[in-house]
């Protein structure tokens, strides 16, 4: 798919965004490989919804102001980049990271919200202290994590010395950006799990039932601890849904978000 | 030229083939704490020795690492200062990047300076990247870290008149008052290490002792910065004390038991890479330019040659490692002439860091080296430096 992102200025930042298809909104939040594979997902939900998917503040293309050096700060812009754009009942969607940033906007404000979609998230600590939740992405090797975060390593190589140097360039800023974000506490924000009672959304948890990288028994408690969330796994799927099988995550995307438009309307009338 | 004796205190019976990496994952069940014991004294006799023979002392830092047990400076710091007599005991040095409490690190060095009656030189290191994964803190931000820790602690070391408050950007204090006051007015000498020309600038204006490591002939370039640096800048010119180089020391009577000792000592330079693949780049220590080129291709670690030879710092041959100067190996008096040369190449160098021990060098070989070093080089360098001071007066 080619991608051809445009820029908006947010909290004095450029940020790159991504805008695809027409409809009521939806707002993709990617992990912390960046936009990388992203488009056939990006492709399936353009059909039904119009897709506003941005780059991170330090990830791809996007300006990271000084003052943001944690997802909490991420969350804010992103809101704020909600208010800008007058967007109301927004369905969020966030991947790993993404989903992070999703839930730390949502227990701030869901006004512009409608329903959230969690596809395999971190972010919030359960396991016990002796151990991650997460695998460390930080001990262990590349080949490695492509084992543990993908149903299909094969589908997940990269061939460096043949990418330009502006490819390597957003790998090295995402990496370098992830750090910032995530290195410690590890992946999870500690005051992160006792204010999810603020999550007023219906939430959908999706989770790769090959997710070695965070094991589905982690993404049990997210869905035990949100009030009325549920839990669906989607087959032959690592860390990386929307990458392995953007068709089937982008249907239960959809088929949750619509349900948010028939709710709506059985309350109206 | 002042000299400085220095080892890393390493742990060999650790180094073993099939271990792919000895630092940050290496299981400290490898190592038998009685022998442990056995060579942290004899390291320390070995600095005990080069007091005695008129070198100053240096000390280093490393963590979870089997080539170099030294996990906390300021122990085997606070060791020599009350063993030594009259050497400068150099630390170089503390990771304050690292450190998660810059005021703890003043009262550390406060007490050294005044157990040692003066005698600390306070060396304050970025660490490499290996010490990033073994750290509460990632690499992404250690630079400004480092800097603010560095201002915090020469605050905190130079306030006598009581308390202050701290609310930095990532540091937060209340009540920073060090006792004991240091013993060195107003505090004793900086030293930091630097390669990067806005590093070495930036060092250059405070008039610190620069350090460098292993970089061959290509130091010459590193001081020029510096040089260049107090020129542009309106300072003082910088001498040669306010440069520092560490090189490996191979001496002995004859050229072939020298060489024989170069290869042992070898083995230390190319442990130097061994470690677990995710350990070597963290995210956040190169810049975002230098580690999309590292995606590429993995670059390693190269010197120049007297003659403008590019060779392998860690993996050169040893004639290779002498003449860029990673290794000064030889009889007394070739050693003492491959010094004052490489002195000279790198325009005027007032401090030697002299690793006269390394790997599984044993005690008898090193005493042996810090021997003749000291009887027969170490005066000569003395001279040749009270010479050179005579004649740029």
């Amino acid at each position: 798919m080619e991608i051809n992102p445009t820029f908006v200025t947010v909290a004095g930042a450029r940020i790159e965004l991504m805008r695809r298809g027409k409809g009521r909104p939806l707002l993709f939040l990617h992990p912390h490989i960046g936009m990388e594979r992203a488009g056939n997902l990006i492709d399936s939900l353009a059909g039904h919804w119009q897709v506003l998917a941005p780059s991170h503040p330090g990830y791809g293309e996007s300006e990271r102001p000084k003052g943001v050096t944690s997802v909490d700060d991420v969350a804010y812009l992103y809101l704020e980049l909600l208010d800008q754009l007058d967007l109301r009942g927004v369905v969020l969607v966030g991947s790993s990271l993404g989903a992070w940033i999703a839930l730390s906007m949502a227990v701030k404000s869901s006004e512009r919200l409608s329903r959230m979609v969690l596809i395999d998230p971190v972010g919030v600590k359960f396991g016990p202290r002796e151990r991650s939740d997460i695998a460390d992405i930080y001990a262990i090797s590349e080949k490695k994590f492509i084992e543990l975060a993908y149903h299909d390593p094969a589908m997940a190589q990269r061939d460096y010395p043949a990418l330009s140097d502006g490819e390597l360039t957003v790998i090295a800023r995402n990496s370098e950006t992830t750090a910032r974000y995530a290195w410690n506490p590890y992946m999870y924000d500690p005051r992160l799990r006792h204010l999810l009672y603020r999550v007023g959304l219906p939430t959908l948890v999706l989770w790769g039932a090959s997710d070695r990288f965070a094991p589905m028994a982690y993404g049990r408690n997210y869905a035990d601890a949100i009030t009325g969330a549920s839990l669906q796994d989607i087959a032959k799927a690592g860390h990386f849904p929307h990458i392995e099988q953007p068709q089937a995550t982008a249907e239960a995307i959809t088929a949750f978000g619509d349900a948010a438009v028939a709710t709506r309307q059985k309350e109206c009338a | 030229m002042r000299v400085f004796h220095f080892s890393e205190q390493p742990y060999p019976p650790a180094w073993l083939p099939e271990l792919k990496s000895l630092r940050v994952d290496l299981p400290s069940r490898y190592l038998d704490p009685k022998i442990m014991a056995d060579l942290y004294e004899r390291y320390v006799d070995e600095w005990i020795l080069a007091d005695q023979l008129g070198f100053d002392v240096m000390v280093n830092e490393h963590h979870a690492s089997a080539t170099c047990v030294s996990s906390v400076a300021g122990v085997t710091l606070s060791i020599l200062a009350r063993v030594t007599k009259r050497a400068r005991i150099l630390t170089l040095g503390y990771p304050i990047g690292n450190r998660l409490d810059p005021v703890r690190v003043a009262e550390e060095l406060a007490m050294i300076d005044v157990i040692s009656r003066g005698r600390l030189e306070m060396g304050f290191v970025r660490g490499v990247p290996t010490e990033i994964p073994v750290s509460v803190r990632s690499a992404v931000t250690q630079v400004d870290r480092f800097w603010e820790a560095h201002d915090l602690i020469l605050k905190a070391l130079t306030s006598i008149d009581g308390p202050f408050d701290w609310q930095g950007e990532h540091f937060q204090y209340r009540n920073v008052n060090v006792w004991p006051r240091c013993y060195q007015e107003p505090h004793p000498p900086v030293w930091i290490t630097g390669r990067s020309p806005g590093n070495v600038r930036e060092i250059a204006e405070k008039g610190y002792v620069l350090g460098t490591f292993l970089s061959g002939y290509q130091t010459r370039e590193i001081f020029d910065n510096y040089r260049n640096a107090r020129l542009e800048l309106g300072l003082t010119p910088a001498g040669p004390d306010r440069f520092s180089y560490l090189g490996l020391v191979a001496i002995a009577e004859n050229r072939k038991e020298a060489e024989r000792r170069a290869k042992t000592m070898m083995k230390w330079l190319n442990s130097v890479p061994l470690v677990s693949e995710p350990f070597g780049a963290p995210p956040g220590y190169f810049s975002v330019k230098d580690a999309a080129r590292m995606l590429r291709a993995k670059g390693g670690m190269k010197a120049k040659t007297k003659d403008g030879k590019i060779v392998d710092s860690l993996h050169g041959t040893l004639p290779e490692l002498i003449d860029a100067g990673i290794m000064f190996c030889g009889t007394p008096d070739d050693v003492y002439h491959q010094l004052a040369d490489f002195s000279e190449g790198v325009g005027g160098l007032g401090n030697f860091l002299s690793m006269a021990h390394a790997a599984d060098l044993s005690h008898e070989e090193t005493v042996d080296q810090i021997t003749l070093f000291g009887k027969h080089v170490l005066p000569r360098l003395q001279q040749a430096g009270a010479a050179q001071a005579v004649a740029a007066a």
